[in-house]
């Protein structure tokens, strides 16, 4: 597992750890089942407070991401991830429609669209 | 969760300086940072908190016990780490242990040589008055580690220490909380060092609690806003615990994020308060009103 936290972003830390994690769950890096770190372990490994690690696995228990067992740590959720995944791409569709709709009003055609989406996409790698 | 110091409405008034009030808990496990400008009262509450000091009234309780009942008992438990004073400083280490370890019916011997080696300290070379200041906190350290202590306080720690030390000296905080079991008290004016082992932030100001919060929420709350001076009139100021003006524009902290950002909208430029513009702007805005020039 890999977390990058940036001390200089805007966005607090615990969102950075809770984005990241999210985002390996989903990506199925982190299987069903996988044993997170605990929490003031991985808060050592990343240099910041306890507290800042413990929001973040509370906002991933919010989200059904993982569970967590007391005395034996957390661990990723079974259940929900194709579903998740399913809610995402319901997302992107929307999203994608919302960028046709503008695309069309300004004349673009689907060759200019795809340019301009491919160009971003290998930009956020 | 439990709370392994409590303060309540606690006062001690000097000559010309008083603790008004105060009131506080600290959480077990986790690590609390104390901060406040020099002179604001920190050290009176850390003498307090060691019964060196009794409060005029209110209450200070330690593992949930009174000092005028179960002094022992608590002293047994706490760590003070100090960085000179405490010492006797002819002495050498080996021999400053020998003097301490009857003191502490928790006493393991195995485990302070573990720290002195560990922490790479001359037991029997070197006297302690010719140790560095780092090396003092490391041996005043291994000393409350190895007396079992579950609370550790630490007045200033990392001041004066070198920043390649400091790093290393949070890391051994993060290992010394990572059972849960042991709390860690400590002031400081070094903001930096909070960003990297802060769980909750106790901050004083004139002998009061401005706030105790969780240290995250801190930047949920507070904002710095930066705008020409045509956004403020008497209403809009009063958003603000200061506001610096000059003839650019203004710079003032809010500590009601969400309404100063709705107010101003596109208008003005936020930026994330930090510790040390909580504590600038707080003095100020104590000294001057709102308005410092």
């Amino acid at each position: 597992m890999q977390i990058l936290i940036a001390h200089n972003s805007k966005e607090p830390i615990y969102e950075q750890i809770f984005h990241q994690i999210k985002k390996s769950i989903l990506a199925n890096e982190l299987p069903a089942g996988y044993a997170l770190p605990s929490m003031r372990n991985m808060a050592k490994d990343l240099e910041v407070s306890v507290i800042t690690t413990k929001r973040a696995y509370e906002e991933l228990e919010k989200a059904g991401l993982i569970y967590s067992v007391v005395g034996k740590g957390s661990f990723v959720s079974e259940q929900n991830i194709e579903m998740i995944i399913e809610r995402k791409q319901k997302v992107i569709e929307e999203q994608l429609s919302q960028a046709i709709k503008n695309s069309k009003e300004i004349g673009l055609s689907l060759d200019e669209l795809k340019e301009i989406m491919t160009l971003l996409y290998e930009e956020m790698d | 969760m439990e709370s392994i110091i409590q303060f309540t409405n606690v006062n001690k008034a000097f000559n010309d300086f008083a603790i008004k009030n105060l009131t506080f808990e600290i959480k077990k496990g986790f690590v609390t940072g104390f901060v406040g400008a020099n002179g604001t009262g920190k050290s009176t509450a850390i003498k307090l908190l060691m019964n060196l000091l009794q409060p005029d009234s209110g209450e200070v309780k330690v593992f949930g016990l009174n000092y005028k009942d179960h002094e022992k008992v608590i002293k047994q438990k706490i760590g003070f780490v100090y960085d000179d004073h405490v010492f006797y400083e002819h002495l050498t280490l080996q021999e400053m242990k020998n003097l301490i370890q009857p003191v502490y019916t928790q006493w393991d011997d195995e485990l302070f040589y573990k720290y002195v080696e560990q922490f790479q300290l001359p037991l029997k070379k070197k006297k302690l008055k010719t140790f560095s200041k780092g090396m003092m906190m490391k041996a005043s350290l291994a000393i409350a580690l190895s007396h079992h202590a579950e609370l550790i306080i630490m007045d200033e720690p990392t001041a004066g220490l070198d920043p390649v030390f400091r790093r290393e000296f949070l890391n051994l905080l993060h290992e010394i909380v990572q059972d849960g079991e042991k709390t860690i008290f400590f002031s400081t004016h070094i903001t930096s060092d909070l960003d990297r082992i802060a769980d909750y932030i106790v901050f004083l100001h004139n002998g009061e609690l401005i706030f105790m919060h969780e240290f995250y929420t801190i930047a949920e709350k507070y904002v710095l806003v930066k705008g020409g001076l045509d956004l403020l009139d008497p209403d809009t100021e009063k958003e603000f615990i200061a506001i610096r003006k000059t003839k650019m524009g203004f710079e003032g902290l809010s500590s009601n994020k969400g309404r100063v950002m709705q107010l101003f909208g596109d208008l003005a430029l936020y930026e994330t308060a930090t510790l040390e513009d909580i504590m600038f702007y707080t003095k100020k805005g104590g000294e001057k009103g709102v308005s410092i020039s």
